[in-house]
């Protein structure tokens, strides 16, 4: 082989691998600006799958943990067990807080569904848990 | 920060748990109420605390418009839980249960509108499992409210409490309910507004339709009915905000009310679909016209009432709805009083479906003083209704009513009874000869070892107090 020739390939190995060099380049500038869009939708949709299940799982075992403790509810408190699950389901306050707090303008209306909804709970659990306490102080045993 | 909320979260779910437990005993109850207030603190103040790691970064929050909330509700629920005579419970917890539906509404919608806070999209690109998750919630929520306005009516005496049928309602209502579903589904693929408060509004005409024909007495089994859903509502919100313990608590009360609509359902040998088709019984009873045309009756007075009691060993007393109606239940306390003076020995029976909730007449007779541990259950007391001498009915019928073990064909068979038949006396305190809620005959008022006392249940046993003294 000629000098000429060896000298000759060698440029154009080395055109060659700036083309790639440079495509390499774009391509991971790509996949940079890519990846940031893509990757909370990948861990979103993974995310509310298994955070799913375990809700459920939370949700069935409360299940049986009420099934067991209620059947031991003596019949005779069936009235205050009544008003204290009411008084205790208010609990759903919790997302009206969430609601009723952010300040602006684009909040404003569900902010004012979750001021109404911390209204009603609020009544709720004051009234649910006095009148329990009300109806339980009235039960005495034999003097 | 965030994990401390979760933990405190648990904390307040066991409190809840312990509330519940409590209520196994009179003795333990108060402290599980106590319990039960613990666990709402924590939820709240946790809650508060932690509300800038729950929102999105740099949200502004207004704490005031929280607090103003919580001053405008307290002041109201505490002086009507102080204000509310015992007798008007049954309504009381009705419109409680509307609060927690119309509460589930507004948290449903305001997590339509602002998910954001919540994590779980944005306006308008909600993912599609939150969306069905809030439309579960939303739909028990707007069912749990207008219900129980319908069953508070009812018990409050605003409408009759006589079942409204109309035609062609359970189809009405099974359309409804298809319709739902296929909004639920528009929603979730649009994203819609409209389809969103379409929902709300029929879910919203479904609890009237459900509840306007279900009559007076079943009033037992459709309020505990409504128990369950306001917790299930919550465990629906608690799925879409993705919250344990608003999960952990609506399925407590979900499964607690579940299980007292089963037992106030076998207290009247019903299936709860029987019950929730309604269309039964109604408050008006109808003169008794037994077979054969009017028969004979014992007709005896107070001061009788009185000289019977006072010369029997064992009395037991039968109150029912009739004696709430009445008010009687301080009388009747005073009567048992001076008897237990003359050395009888009192003892009160109560049927589980007696009176208008769960538990109504055990509350009663606390609220007049008489000890829990003279009260007894059916199954604790049938039995010692042989060896007593007197039953002392007021206000009761249909459960004492001995047709439900021995007339197949009456609409009552199969429900267990108070079997006040099997009493050497038994005393049957009623305004007529009236048949009772089923509109079932009794006979047991023409038997030769019943007297009847007629007269309002209060001033009867006011009466006998007199006889006593």
């Amino acid at each position: 082989m000629e000098p000429q020739d060896i000298i000759q390939n060698a440029q154009q190995l080395l055109q060659e691998s700036q083309r790639l060099a440079e495509r390499a380049r774009e391509l991971a500038e790509a996949a940079q600006v890519a990846a940031p869009a893509a990757a909370p939708e990948v861990a979103a949709a993974a995310g509310h799958g298994s955070l799913f299940l375990m809700l459920l799982t939370v949700f069935a075992l409360a299940c049986f943990v009420g099934y067991y403790v209620v059947w031991r509810v003596t019949p005779a408190l069936h009235s205050p067990l009544m008003s204290v699950t009411n008084a205790v389901s208010s609990v759903i306050i919790v997302g009206a807080l969430i609601a009723a707090s952010p300040a602006g303008g684009e909040f404003l209306f569900s902010a004012i569904l979750g001021f109404l909804a911390v209204i009603l709970a609020s009544v709720n659990i004051f009234g649910g848990f006095i009148v329990t306490q009300r109806m339980l102080h009235m039960y005495q045993k034999k003097k | 920060m965030l994990e401390f909320a979760y933990l405190a979260y648990i904390v307040a779910a066991i409190c809840f748990i312990l509330a519940l437990r409590g209520l196994s005993s009179p003795e333990t109850a108060r402290m599980g109420n106590i319990y039960g207030m613990t666990g709402m603190g924590i939820a709240v103040l946790v809650t508060l605390i932690a509300m800038p790691q729950i929102l999105p970064p740099d949200t502004p929050i207004r704490i005031w418009l929280i607090i103003l909330g919580i001053v405008i509700g307290a002041p109201i629920g505490t002086y009507i839980a102080l204000k509310i005579p015992m007798t008007a419970l049954p309504q009381l917890v009705a419109a409680f249960h509307s609060l927690v539906g119309l509460a589930a509404v507004f948290v449903a919608a305001a997590a339509f509108y602002n998910p954001s806070a919540y994590g779980i999209g944005s306006f308008g690109d909600i993912a599609v499992a939150s969306l069905i998750e809030m439309s579960i919630g939303v739909a028990i929520g707007a069912i749990t409210f207008t219900g129980s306005v319908v069953a508070f009516t009812k018990l409050q005496g605003l409408v009759s409490g006589n079942p409204l049928v109309f035609p062609l309602q359970h189809p009405l209502n099974a359309g409804l309910a298809v319709l739902t579903v296929i909004l639920v589904i528009i929603l979730c693929s649009t994203n819609s507004e409209l389809a969103f408060w379409l929902i709300v509004l029929i879910s919203l005409a479904l609890g009237l339709l459900l509840i306007l024909p279900i009559g007076g007495a079943d009033m037992p089994v459709v309020i505990s009915m409504l128990n369950s859903y306001s917790g299930w509502a919550a465990a629906g919100i608690g799925f879409t905000l993705q919250n344990q313990l608003l999960i952990v608590t609506g399925a407590l009360v979900g499964a607690s009310g579940a299980i007292l609509s089963y037992i106030m359902c076998k207290g009247m040998n019903r299936s709860i679909f029987n019950v929730i088709l309604g269309g039964f019984g109604g408050e008006s009873a109808g003169p008794a016209a037994g077979p054969g045309g009017p028969r004979n009756v014992k007709q005896g007075s107070a001061d009788d009432a009185a000289f019977i009691m006072k010369n029997a060993q064992n009395v037991i007393v039968v109150p029912g709805y009739g004696m709430a109606v009445a008010q009687a239940q301080h009388a009747v306390r005073e009567m048992g009083e001076l008897l237990k003076a003359e050395g009888v020995n009192v003892k009160y029976a109560i049927h589980p479906v007696a009176g208008r909730m769960p538990g109504h007449m055990n509350v009663l007779l606390a609220e007049a003083n008489v000890p829990y541990d003279e009260v007894f259950e059916l199954e604790d007391i049938n039995r010692d209704f042989a060896s007593c001498d007197v039953a002392y009915v007021i206000g009761a019928n249909d459960v004492t009513n001995p047709a439900a073990k021995t007339d197949p064909t009456s609409s009552i068979y199969g429900m267990p009874i108070l079997d006040v038949e099997k009493a050497k006396t038994v005393l049957f305190v009623k305004r007529s000869l009236g048949s009772g809620y089923a509109g079932v005959d009794n006979e047991l008022f023409f038997r030769d070892n019943t007297m009847m006392l007629f007269g309002d249940a209060k001033k009867m046993t006011e009466e006998i107090v007199k006889g006593l003294e």
